[in-house]
């Protein structure tokens, strides 16, 4: 059997090398050269291109770990992207699970659209309607108090709840595609069967349709959990000065010190770590699925 | 255990009405096919005794109480799903011991109920297999397993073996029927196959179009079917159209055709005789008058079919194709062409009324 799959693999391998030549070619061109420049890059004193002399240094590997600050953020980031996975969990799951499992037809494509529809809108204006929404004096704050009888404050414009709020907008439709994929191949009659069995609902759900959706949770989790800790957009729009994270450090090595080099470095600690966690988070993942 | 009793229950989508009134009492521990044809209702009418699903207008009991407000998980049934329904996450003794286990059964006890079940269906090693390294009986048989260690009061199967191959059908059918003997349960059997439902159970109710066309034990629908429907779905029938005689029909070409005594039909009417291709008796010539068989037709023989035991022949006549099958005894067969005569008694002719 295994072998068998061998062979028939390796003769499609090589009759999909003609397909899979322009995909990789781009990908080295875009990707991998980039790349390693910027491996090269996060080892010099200076960037090469600014006419001032060179030399190769750990120094910016070592900046990271001279100075508590960089650990600091980057476990705010780390937090950070834990909260917004959760809260896309919390708010992704049970939309995809009604989008699967209740909803039918017509009203199953419209609240699809809904749900997609702020992944097709520019992020910078998906941000600034949330600055204006979350505001002192915004539209939250106005009908809030339009409706409620006493007076309340409300201007989150600035602080992390802002952020998560604006992180999560922005990533959970990840978490309901992929929960939906994984959901809606689920037979609805493992329900029935479970239900028959004298599990209730929630039990049904416990044992049944979470342990066998556990890869679509997965994958949006990774698919959230990765950029989100390297985000710098959010946390700096709506974050304001309680937005400083790992990531907009990175970012203002970039286009605000010039400093290439630790941005550099900063990225690919990042990037180690980030595939750390992914590594030891594997196998009980894949255990639970 | 407990019967079941269906009253008056209605269900519709929309315009289609997919139960139409439809009344059965399942008896205690008895073993009831539901037959019809695909989209007659049988599945619908089994999910509003299972409670997937809610009659319109109707009544359903279970064991003398009423469950119209009685979810799926409190009332106690087992059912077996067409495609199985195994959870693919679970390894066979665990989707056996899930019944148990949401209702907090200690794991000593389920341990011991679970091999039980499992020695019961002939899996009792295969326990700690997926149910994809299973084949498709050894699945039916977790599926069985898994609805009957809960000791439901009803077991609902929705064409539990229509997956399987005519072999391992005719085995798990044997199987299935020695189990539920074993264990006395309700027993309500959703199957499309004819055969399936005459060997196995003690009721038949045929279902058409969301209506219960004749219910009975499986010889009274086979002898006496009510409607040319049920003769025909039932088993195989030779019918004939006619206008009655009171306790018969006569044919267009002025044939007369006798019905059993007690068959009574106001006369002039339309009506039908419908009669089993193996009560009539199939000769070269006509002979002494036979009082005992007092129906006669002629006809030519246009094909047979011998499938071993028995052949089948296939006789023209009067632009009908008459059915006749007759038992190997090794006498002299009859060629295609040959002109034949065909006898039955009045006792083997059922008269059905138009409409
Ligand atoms: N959920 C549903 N929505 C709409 N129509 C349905 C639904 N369930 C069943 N039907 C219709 O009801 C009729 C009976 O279906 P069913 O009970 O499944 O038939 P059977 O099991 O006898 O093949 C069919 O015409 C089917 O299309
Ligand atoms: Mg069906």
């Amino acid at each position: 059997m295994a072998a068998q799959g061998a062979i028939a693999s390796r003769g499609g391998l090589r009759s999909a090398l003609p397909l899979l030549a322009p995909a990789y070619l781009w990908l080295t061109v875009a990707i991998f050269l980039p790349l390693s420049a910027m491996v090269f890059f996060s080892f010099m004193t200076e960037l090469p291109l600014s006419g001032k002399p060179w030399a190769f240094t750990l120094g910016n590997y070592a900046a990271f770990f001279s100075q508590g600050l960089y650990l600091t953020l980057l476990l705010a980031s780390l937090r950070l992207g834990l909260e917004v996975t959760l809260w896309c969990i919390l708010i992704g799951y049970p939309a995809a699970y009604v989008l699967a499992k209740v909803l039918k037809g017509r009203s199953r494509e419209a609240i699809f659209l809904l749900v997609i529809l702020p992944f097709w809108s520019n992020g910078l204006v998906r941000i600034f309607s949330w600055a204006m929404v979350l505001r002192e004096g915004g539209i939250l704050d106005t009908a809030l108090n339009a409706v409620l009888p006493f007076k309340i404050n409300i201007d989150l414009m600035y602080s992390y709840p802002a952020v998560i709020i604006g992180l999560v907008h922005s990533y959970v439709p990840y978490m309901v595609l992929t929960c939906y994929l994984t959901l809606q191949a689920i037979d609805d009659s493992l329900i029935e069967a479970g239900r028959s069995l004298g599990a209730s609902r929630l039990q049904v759900l416990k044992r049944v349709i979470i342990p066998l959706s556990m890869p679509g949770l997965v994958a949006g989790a990774a698919l959230i959990f990765v950029p989100v800790v390297g985000s710098f957009m959010e946390p700096r729009i709506l974050g304001g000065r309680t937005g400083t994270f790992y990531g907009t450090v990175i970012e203002d090595q970039f286009v605000a010190v010039f400093n290439w080099p630790l941005g550099a470095a900063l990225s690919f600690i990042l990037l180690a770590v980030v595939l750390v966690i992914l590594a030891l988070a594997a196998p009980v993942l894949r255990r639970a699925a | 255990m407990a019967g079941v009793q269906v009253s008056n229950v209605s269900r519709s989508f929309g315009a289609h009405k997919a139960l139409d009134d439809v009344s059965i009492d399942f008896a205690d521990g008895g073993f009831y096919a539901l037959l019809g044809p695909s989209g007659s209702g049988k599945t619908t009418l089994l999910r509003q005794i299972a409670g997937f699903d809610f009659p319109d207008s109707g009544r359903i009991s279970i064991g003398g109480e009423s469950v119209e407000r009685v979810p799926v998980e409190k009332r106690r049934i087992g059912m077996v799903f067409q495609n199985y329904a195994l959870f693919p996450n679970m390894s066979v003794a665990d989707n056996v011991a899930f019944g148990l286990s949401v209702r907090g059964e200690a794991k000593a006890v389920i341990a011991t109920e679970v091999q039980r079940a499992l020695d019961l269906v002939q899996l009792g090693k295969l326990g700690g297999r997926r149910p994809h390294q299973l084949s498709g009986g050894q699945r039916q048989r977790v599926a069985l397993a898994r609805a009957i260690v809960t000791k439901p009061r009803v077991l609902l199967l929705d064409e539990p073996l229509g997956a399987l191959d005519k072999a391992l059908r005719v085995d798990m059918q044997i199987e299935l029927k020695r189990i539920q003997r074993e264990i006395g349960i309700t027993t309500i059997f959703v199957t499309h196959d004819q055969e399936e439902a005459l060997t196995m159970s003690d009721r038949i109710g045929i279902l058409r179009d969301g209506r219960l066309v004749q219910e009975g034990p499986p010889e009274e629908i086979y002898d006496r079917p009510k409607s040319e429907f049920a003769a025909t779905f039932l088993g195989d029938a030779n019918i004939f159209r006619g206008d009655t005689t009171g306790n018969g029909i006569r044919l267009p070409d002025g044939t007369a055709i006798a019905a059993g005594a007690g068959a009574k039909l106001a006369a002039g009417a339309k009506a039908s005789c419908a009669v089993r291709p193996e009560r009539i008796r199939i000769a070269t010539d006509a002979g002494a008058p036979d009082t005992a068989n007092a129906n006669m037709l002629k006809g030519q023989v246009s094909k047979r079919i011998f499938a071993g035991n028995n052949s089948t022949y296939f006789v023209e006549r009067a632009g009908q194709t008459l059915k006749v099958i007759v038992q190997n005894t090794g006498a002299d067969r009859l060629a295609e062409g040959q002109d034949v005569v065909l006898r039955w008694s009045p006792e083997s002719t059922v008269l059905i009324a138009a409409g």
